[in-house]
């Protein structure tokens, strides 16, 4: 979220709440799910980062308010957030290695510990699909596609696993 | 909730030592949603076979709505299964020389309807089904999503008690595949048992209870529903704790 907020602040300074309104809109059908108080945490540790600086506000009929603008450095910074093209995760690396380490040491039974996953991420794409248009028809549905496609392709990839660990173990 | 479908210890052997379905026991109750999932060759498309009757067990009971049914004859199968099962394959099957509509009301005609109902009922299957503009079309003119869904009508249009359905969108591209799911979600909201056969996980997704085959047995039987929120949901994705 911290270069999300940047950019919009790249744009045009904005308080707080202003920005949780525009951060709101712009994830469509999800932005009501938005962790308000997280808008205000990763503003003040952009401010310690020295990537936005606050400045307070008089208000006449209401509390002072502090609005934030971006610095030079956060300019950039939102400029090298666009231009980069990592990926972050291409492996599911914590599980493979929990399948690894059971088939190692008989600790437990890898093909039991594929069963359990694959139950607990159908069920997840299944919560995910009922909530789903498709195509999906804004912003908040676009990013609850991603996630199905890549649960999918996890569960898909545990049935390889599958084949593999039975063969291998039993 | 109405038991539509009992097997008990149900066996099918080929020759050889290995058992295609080995003692599986399986209850599927009216209206419920049950995925079959298992690597290719653990025994799931026979054993929707067996359940409709297009295999004959080698051992064990079946029982649909209440009877006997793995003792029957060939012909007491066939008509059983008109009544009572809806079939959807992954090649679809369709009658090559009949156009959707009488791919679709063939069924009906079968059991004895009379031609004029049963085109009334697969026009309205097909129109529901979002394929009324293909009725007069043949298999061949229609894409592998129209087809599947001229294949869904026809698998409903004696309002069976179960449908089975092998790999339903195995020869589909992913919207087709949203599309036959959404309307298979629909279809089930009339009552239909519906048990799929499949390695898709979306599909897998939208069945309310998931059966995992190993071998010939289930390893595997486990309700999907999880009650979570939209709020749990979409949180989890936002990155905070629900």
């Amino acid at each position: 979220m911290r270069e999300a907020i940047l950019a919009l602040l790249a744009k045009e300074p904005a308080h707080g709440y202003e920005l949780r309104q525009q951060l709101a809109v712009a994830m469509g059908s999800v932005g009501d799910l938005l962790n308000p108080g997280q808008v205000y945490v990763t503003l003040s540790r952009l401010e310690g980062a020295g990537l936005v600086r606050g400045v307070q506000v008089e208000q006449a009929a209401a509390p002072d308010k502090k609005v934030y603008e971006v610095t030079p450095e956060g300019r950039d910074r939102v400029a090298a957030w666009f231009a980069d093209a990592g990926w972050p995760k291409v492996a599911p690396i914590e599980f493979h290695l929990k399948l690894v380490a059971a088939a190692a040491t008989g600790l437990a039974d890898p093909v039991a510990i594929i069963d359990a996953q694959r139950r607990e991420l159908i069920r997840r794409l299944r919560d995910l699909q009922a909530l789903t248009d498709t195509p999906p028809a804004d912003e908040g549905q676009l990013l609850l596609a991603g996630a199905a496609l890549r649960l999918a392709a996890d569960i898909e990839w545990l049935a390889a696993c599958e084949t593999f660990w039975t063969r291998s173990v039993h | 909730m109405r038991t539509i479908i009992e097997a008990v210890r149900l066996c099918r052997n080929f020759p050889g030592p290995v058992r295609a379905v080995d003692e599986v026991d399986l209850v599927v109750a009216e209206g419920e949603r049950v995925a079959i999932m298992g690597p290719s060759g653990c025994g799931k498309s026979t054993l929707l076979h067996l359940l409709g009757g297009l295999e004959r067990p080698t051992a064990g009971e079946i029982r649909l709505c209440g009877e006997r049914v793995d003792g029957l004859s060939e012909a007491a199968w066939a008509r059983l299964r008109r009544r009572r099962v809806g079939f959807v394959f992954q090649a679809f099957h369709l009658v090559d020389e009949l156009t959707a509509i009488e791919n679709v009301e063939l069924p009906a005609l079968l059991l004895g309807v009379s031609a004029t109902a049963a085109r009334r009922r697969a026009f309205a299957l097909l129109e529901r089904l979002d394929v009324a503009d293909r009725s007069r079309h043949l298999p061949a003119r229609m894409s592998g999503g129209e087809q599947q869904r001229v294949a869904l009508a026809r698998a409903l249009i004696n309002d069976p008690a179960i449908v089975l359905a092998d790999e339903p969108t195995g020869n589909l591209d992913s919207r087709n595949t949203a599309e036959i799911l959404r309307l298979f979600a629909s279809v089930s909201g009339d009552g239909h048992a519906l048990v799929l056969a499949t390695h898709d996980p979306r599909v897998a997704a939208a069945a309310d209870r998931l059966v995992g085959m190993r071998d010939g047995r289930i390893v595997d039987d486990t309700r999907l529903d999880t009650g979570a929120s939209r709020r749990d949901v979409v949180g989890q994705l936002l990155g905070w704790e629900a």
